[in-house]
């Protein structure tokens, strides 16, 4: 189908991209998710607020043991590397499995956060590695810990008058272990279900149930995951009472093959 | 709704085009343009048939927004009529009997070209991954293996 009516606009400043959004306006990033919505009439703006376009919209910062991305920085950048160090090892992968390249060359972090698909990869891995979601508003940015971000099925702490202007990670060590497991059955596909198990040295490790119908489910510590997977993964799912037998299967093996991929506890 | 005017350079040449603010970029070739070679299958990112280079890298045309392509550079299946690396792409996929009704290969093409380019140490697993976005009704996917498997190969031997 194509899209119903719309008006287009380009901000060229984040002021005025604010102003356009405070006004109703709907943010674009990549489309690679918005696209499908206005091809299908799932979703009908009036206007759509280009943000591809905005000064410093795209790109990576290191400063004081934070990485900052900007919210345009695409899937197939931080694939290739954008990102630097350990913990730019580990997005890189998780980038080269969202989607395909050429929906990665459009598609954005920030775009993928701020649409909340509780399937998305990085609705899954952010929270697992710390840090936080900038957002824009007409006050100014504040911060919002990723472990808190997404709230609901495409539900975010973004407030109707603010932009997500960026995604902040933690710089890490390169002892950091990091385990990840994402069930598909097609390569590219949205998951059925995700585990992430990050250990850093001398601190507990944690990790991130996600991509089962439900806002990700952080679990601070664990280290009880790490010395008894299967018990531990076992209990962990109870906390989805509602999945069926295979959607659990899945979400529990997801659990396991983390932590193995992480090298154990 | 008023149109708008989206100014690109399309296989090479500037273009002026007044387009329906809702357009995608595949109406904006296919309808104001003529250039039919760019396919639309699922129209929402899935199957590939779309593809083509915005600005140099592989785009799914069906959700890429017209209006956002104002300034940048595009390049369809029909603009590739001089590259060599296509050149060698379309002898394989012809040999190796990747195609059937031919609805898939414009966007396998720049995808199978991107990979070549990108990835000129990829084996056979990764050449499935890679091409994984792209759909074929016809051909089981076989071919089109072999196909860029066999540039990749001739790539290397004459690196
Ligand atoms: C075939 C296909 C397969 C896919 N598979 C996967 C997959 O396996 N895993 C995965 O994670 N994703 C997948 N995706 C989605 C893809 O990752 C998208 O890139 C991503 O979800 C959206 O990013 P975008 O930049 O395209 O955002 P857009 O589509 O432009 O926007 C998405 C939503 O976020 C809002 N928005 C965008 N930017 C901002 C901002 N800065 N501030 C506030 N709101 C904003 C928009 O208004 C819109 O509601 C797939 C997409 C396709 C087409
Ligand atoms: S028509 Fe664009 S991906 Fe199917
Ligand atoms: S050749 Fe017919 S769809 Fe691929």
């Amino acid at each position: 189908m194509k899209p119903a009516s719309f008006s287009y606009v380009r901000p060229n400043s984040w002021p005025e991209a604010l102003k356009l959004v405070a006004a109703g306006a709907r943010p674009g990033a990549g489309t690679q998710s918005l696209g499908p919505l206005l091809n299908l009439r799932l979703a009908q703006p009036d206007t759509i607020a280009d943000l591809r376009h905005l000064p410093d919209y795209a790109g990576v910062a290191v400063e004081g043991g934070v990485v900052r991305i900007g919210a345009g920085t695409t899937h197939a950048a931080i694939e290739d590397g954008a990102v630097p160090g350990r913990v730019g090892e580990i997005m890189a992968g998780v980038a080269r499995g969202i989607a395909y390249r050429p929906v990665r060359n459009r598609g954005t972090i920030g775009g993928s956060l701020a649409h909340a698909d509780p399937a998305a990869d990085w609705v899954a891995v952010l929270p697992a590695l710390g840090g936080a979601a900038v957002a824009l508003g007409p006050r100014g940015e504040r911060r919002i810990a990723s472990a808190g971000f997404v709230k609901g099925i495409f539900e975010t702490e973004l407030a109707a008058d603010e932009l997500l202007r960026a995604v902040e990670v933690p710089v890490l060590p390169a002892e950091a272990r990091w385990g990840h497991w994402k069930f598909c059955r097609k390569v590219g596909e949205f998951s059925k279900a995700t585990a992430c198990f990050l250990a850093l040295p001398g601190k507990a490790p944690r990790a991130v149930l996600a991509a089962l119908d439900w806002p990700p489910l952080v679990i601070e510590d664990a280290s009880m995951l790490a010395k008894d997977p299967v018990a531990e993964a076992a209990r962990i799912v109870t906390a989805f009472p509602e999945l069926g037998a295979w959607r659990r299967a899945l979400a529990e093996t997801a659990l396991r093959r983390a932590v193995e991929r992480a090298g154990g506890a | 709704m008023k149109k708008i005017t989206i100014s690109l350079t399309v296989n090479g040449e500037p273009r002026q085009v007044l387009a329906e603010p809702r357009e995608q970029l595949v109406d904006l070739l296919r309808r104001e343009l003529m250039l039919t070679g760019t396919h639309v299958g699922c129209e929402h990112g899935v199957c590939g048939a779309c593809t083509v280079e915005i600005d140099g890298a592989p785009a799914r045309s069906c959700i890429s927004h017209a209006g956002s392509c104002d300034g940048a550079s595009v390049r369809t299946i029909e603009g590739f009529g001089e590259d060599a690396v296509m050149a060698d792409l379309r002898e394989a996929f012809s040999h190796e009997h990747a195609l059937q009704c031919g609805y898939c290969t414009p966007g396998m093409l720049v995808v199978a070209r991107d990979v070549v380019l990108r990835l000129p140490e990829a084996d056979e697993a990764r050449v499935r991954e890679e091409m994984a976005g792209n759909l074929c009704r016809c051909t089981g996917y076989r071919g089109i293996v072999r196909a860029v498997l066999r540039v990749l190969a001739a790539r290397r031997l004459h690196a």
